[in-house]
């Protein structure tokens, strides 16, 4: 490829526009990652948005009124009491720890994408190559664990909740354990609605990323980026994955820490 | 970063360059204590504005991290970093919006 596209015949150099400027200063794809990202911002805010309204209509945990805290559809939990579980730690109180370990393994992953776009502007193709394995990894880490969480949060505790409803003009009691989108035992079923729609949207995304990578690992391992002369698709795909774990800073504070 | 053409092989094959990942590492180190930070203050505060308005400053600090740091936003140019950033604030005012707004259908139910 020509280094030194300045003057000359006019070569079709990717990272220049058509017309031979460049808008910001950025490449095409990497100017469109930014705003499908943006376009992404919207659709991921308009859910922890739906989050705010939902939980905001619905009575809150009031220790004075309700005394010690125990799973109830009249008021909305408190997340810390439901994300309590760990793998290997049956019965075990552990309050969103298990969340933790979660969000460091995602901003691990995204320490290493990032380990890899610096590779990448080195020509280093062997640490590109690592850098992206272990991203991958960590991707595929964080999504065996979101499968565990929301088995447990389907599954539910072993004491289940009792409800109370009227079937056929009668009170009736009836114990339900765990959640899906109609019944909940931890409290509205709109909490586990919002859960399985937000953590879910989001798992879709670490899953579409997951694939992304291996693309990009499978095609650098083969020399592809080393032979166009430069690694920029590293970086447009590291973006979306920074992305995932920035959506996932926001859903850890406002879905499971406030 | 604007000049991309430093990238392309103008150094011999086979030659590679030291690694620059100090600041990847700092901006590692300072995510990693915001969180531990944010597990610190989730179970010795009570609930409240003091412990909300913590957590909701923590995760605009770590968002400002990662997005400029890692997303390598803050280097770019001003008009795309006002292109990405000003679509963000007009979603902070529809969550303020709708929050109310779910407070008023509390009250009305």
């Amino acid at each position: 490829m020509a280094a030194t596209a300045t003057t000359e015949a006019p070569v079709f150099d990717k990272k220049t526009w058509m017309g031979g400027v460049e808008p910001m200063k950025v490449s095409y794809g990497k100017l469109m990652m930014w705003f499908f990202l943006i376009s992404d911002t919207f659709t991921f805010s308009a859910l922890l948005v739906t989050y705010g309204l939902i939980r905001f209509s619905f009575q809150a945990y009031d220790p004075a009124i309700h005394g010690e805290f125990h799973f109830s559809n009249l008021y909305w939990p408190i997340p810390e009491k439901v994300y309590e579980a760990v793998p290997f730690l049956h019965g075990v109180e552990l309050p969103l720890v298990f969340v933790g370990i979660m969000t460091f393994i995602l901003i691990f992953s995204s320490v290493t994408m990032v380990l890899a776009v610096e590779a990448g502007h080195r020509m280093d193709k062997a640490a590109v190559e690592k850098y992206m394995l272990w991203t991958i990894l960590g991707g595929l880490t964080f999504l065996g664990s979101q499968a565990w969480e929301w088995t447990h949060f389907i599954h539910g505790t072993e004491e289940g909740s009792v409800i109370r409803e009227i079937v056929n003009g009668q009170w009736v009691e009836r114990t339900i354990f765990g959640a899906n989108l109609t019944e909940n035992q931890y409290g509205p079923p709109a909490f586990a609605d919002l859960f399985f729609f937000i953590t879910g949207f989001h798992g879709t995304h670490v899953l579409s990323g997951v694939v992304l990578n291996i693309l990009i690992f499978y095609r650098t391992s083969f020399g592809l980026y080393q032979r166009r002369g430069h690694y920029e698709m590293v970086e447009k795909v590291g973006l979306y994955w920074h992305f995932v774990d920035l959506v996932w800073v926001f859903v850890f504070t406002f879905f499971y820490l406030v | 970063m604007a000049d991309h053409s430093s990238h392309h092989h103008d150094t011999e094959p086979g030659v590679i360059a030291e690694p620059q990942t100090k600041a990847i590492w700092r901006t590692f180190i300072i995510l990693s204590v915001l969180t531990a930070f944010e597990f610190l203050i989730a179970f010795t505060l009570h609930a409240g504005f003091l412990k909300t308005s913590i957590f909701v400053l923590m995760t605009i600090v770590k968002a400002f991290y990662i997005v400029g740091e890692f997303m390598h936003l803050k280097h770019e140019v001003k008009s795309l970093i006002w292109a990405i950033i000003l679509p963000c604030i007009f979603v902070v005012w529809l969550l303020l919006a709708l929050l109310m707004e779910g407070g008023f259908i509390f009250v009305a139910r």
